[in-house]
């Protein structure tokens, strides 16, 4: 049987009246980048914490490479390598201090795992001597993703690393996780922002504690089960208010310019679709067929749910 | 039409550095403004002084008629904010917490009441407005947040990441309610991570490294940086020199 770098069977916990997780299976391979995708609430950071041991579930089963959460905690402890959502280093030490602190209590040296780092660190080292609460917002992700990784953890579990911070830095981020994974290490990260699911290996849908999907991004998107049009206009609310009262409208949600709808009934064609714009006296300079993003799909499980 | 917002040269040092650097601009009334730049760019402290939190080191701001300088207090009575962190209270429930913010901005006990079935109205809230805020769902206090920003009728309010962490429907149900106010008459300024959000903006301005590198419609921007996203003319030009 394969071993699983996690595995996860129907995992249960409650907070008092809520239920942050509902019976959660997944599991993720060895070497996988795994993204957990869900809005605030869904869920993502119980599941981590339960990973990380720092929290135990009350029901079901989680382990990590075979080992239960529940009874190898320490064992757990030494392969995993955790970047909490909140800042958590030690503000009044010096990133170098910081780094080192991590590296002892591993039993390590920075020397001995430095390759695996260097590249994210190279950018720190200028400010090595400062102290890490003084960092930039994006100085001090980078921080935390080295002290994370510097006793050279077999599964790296990072909790919203990119919450908050630009569209710039999160695709530097995303580009050093890449480089992470093709060092043989395997990665659980969560997200709320939908495109960063396009860069994971497999993704696991989480709304309201229970999972909507589990899949490689593209069999996600192919889970979308209508045409999908992209319409463009000049009178962009006209456009919505007129569409959102048509009733063979099934689906019509804005995405930037562009209006995304979709139909349950295939029989209705972009030239349907322009007469009954020119009804309302709408003129759309664009409508295209366009293949559903991730966020279309997300959307399209949160109001339809699972079909498995 | 006198601009809401006014901006001109405003600077703002802290010791040797500077975070914002003689930005210069105007929003108009019922405009939807995005101000957009990487983080560390200065938005925080362009937002900051806008607000009357923070006094410029030179430069002038008026905000909904008054000087950000001398008449901070007038400002902050004059603008609604609201960020990603709510300022609800989770421990008062939905009804306490109008009640709250009603009686910070001064209203009358008539006005308050009126407010508060129309926020409760509107929000469908008549069966949960009495649980405490910490039990509903995160949607419902986005939803409840921005009415609380708008309590007190303000000119202008300053969103600040008001859509990190919500799901995709929710989302778009808040931009819904942002056409809304700026249909009303409100101004509003806002700042996202969410390039798709840019679009939705009436103009959209962008800092690096605390000057307004670009200011313009999302389409005037497209065109002039010859791509086909706001998330694109991001990528070209947020990354400036500081954070390299």
């Amino acid at each position: 049987m394969e071993k699983y770098a996690i595995q996860i069977e129907s995992l249960t916990k409650r907070y008092d009246e809520v239920l942050a997780l509902d019976q959660v299976s997944l599991h993720v391979e060895e070497g996988e980048l795994f993204g957990l995708i869900g809005p605030d609430g869904a869920g993502k950071t119980t599941l981590i914490k339960i990973l990380v041991t720092i929290i135990g579930a009350d029901d079901g089963k989680a382990s990590i490479l075979e080992m239960d959460t529940r009874q190898a905690k320490k064992s757990i402890r030494e392969i995993v390598g955790y970047m909490p959502g909140r800042f958590s280093l030690y503000p009044d030490l010096s990133v170098e201090e910081n780094l080192s602190f991590f590296a002892r209590a591993f039993d390590t040296t920075i020397t001995e795992n430095y390759s695996l780092i260097e590249s994210i660190y190279d950018q720190l080292k200028p400010f090595k001597d400062r102290k890490a609460g003084a960092l930039s917002g994006g100085m001090k992700q980078k921080l935390s993703l080295c002290c994370a990784l510097i006793h050279r953890p077999k599964i790296l579990l990072l909790d919203e690393p990119t919450t908050g911070v630009d569209a710039v830095s999160r695709k530097e981020f995303w580009q050093m996780l890449r480089e992470i994974k093709s060092q043989g290490i395997t990665i659980l990260v969560s997200t709320p922002y939908m495109d960063e699911a396009n860069l994971c290996d497999r993704i696991a849908f989480l709304q309201g504690g229970k999972i909507l999907s589990i899949d490689s991004p593209k069999n996600i998107t192919d889970q979308f089960p209508w045409q999908l049009f992209a319409i463009k206009s000049q009178q962009k609310y006209a456009l919505i208010e007129w569409l959102r009262a048509w009733e063979k409208v099934s689906y019509c949600y804005a995405f930037g310019e562009y209006l995304h709808v979709a139909f349950e009934d295939n029989t209705i064609q972009a030239k349907a679709l322009n007469n009954y714009l020119k009804t309302g006296s709408i003129s759309a300079s664009e409508i295209t067929v366009i293949s559903p993003t991730i966020e279309d799909t997300f959307i399209y499980l949160m109001e339809h749910g699972t079909r498995c | 039409m006198e601009p809401v917002v006014k901006v001109e040269n405003l600077s703002k040092k802290f010791g040797e550095f500077i975070a914002t650097n003689a930005i210069s601009f105007e929003v108009n009334k019922g405009e939807i403004f995005g101000f957009l730049g990487a983080n560390g760019a200065g938005k925080t402290t362009a937002m900051r002084m806008l607000s009357g939190l923070l006094t410029p080191s030179s430069g002038q701001a008026f905000v909904a008629g008054f000087d950000v300088a001398t008449q901070a207090e007038l400002v902050k009575k004059n603008i609604g904010y609201m960020s990603q962190k709510f300022s609800l209270y989770e421990d008062l429930t939905i009804q306490e917490n109008i009640e709250f913010y009603g009686g910070i901005y001064e209203l009358s006990r008539q006005e308050i009441k009126d407010r508060s079935k129309g926020i409760v109205d509107k929000f469908q809230l008549a069966s949960v407005k009495n649980k405490l805020v910490k039990t509903i769902p995160l949607g419902w206090k986005q939803k409840l947040a921005f009415a609380l920003a708008l309590i007190h009728k303000p000119k202008v309010v300053f969103l600040d990441e008001p859509t990190g962490g919500v799901d995709p429907i929710t989302r778009r149900q808040f931009w819904d309610l942002i056409y809304e106010a700026a249909n009303d008459g409100v101004t509003i300024f806002i700042t996202t991570h969410y390039m798709d959000e840019a679009e939705y903006c009436d103009r959209v301005s962008i800092m690096v490294d605390g000057l307004i590198k670009a200011l313009g419609t999302p389409s005037e921007l497209k065109k002039s940086f010859d791509v086909d996203s706001m998330d694109a003319v991001f990528q070209l030009l947020a990354r400036g020199t500081a954070n390299k």
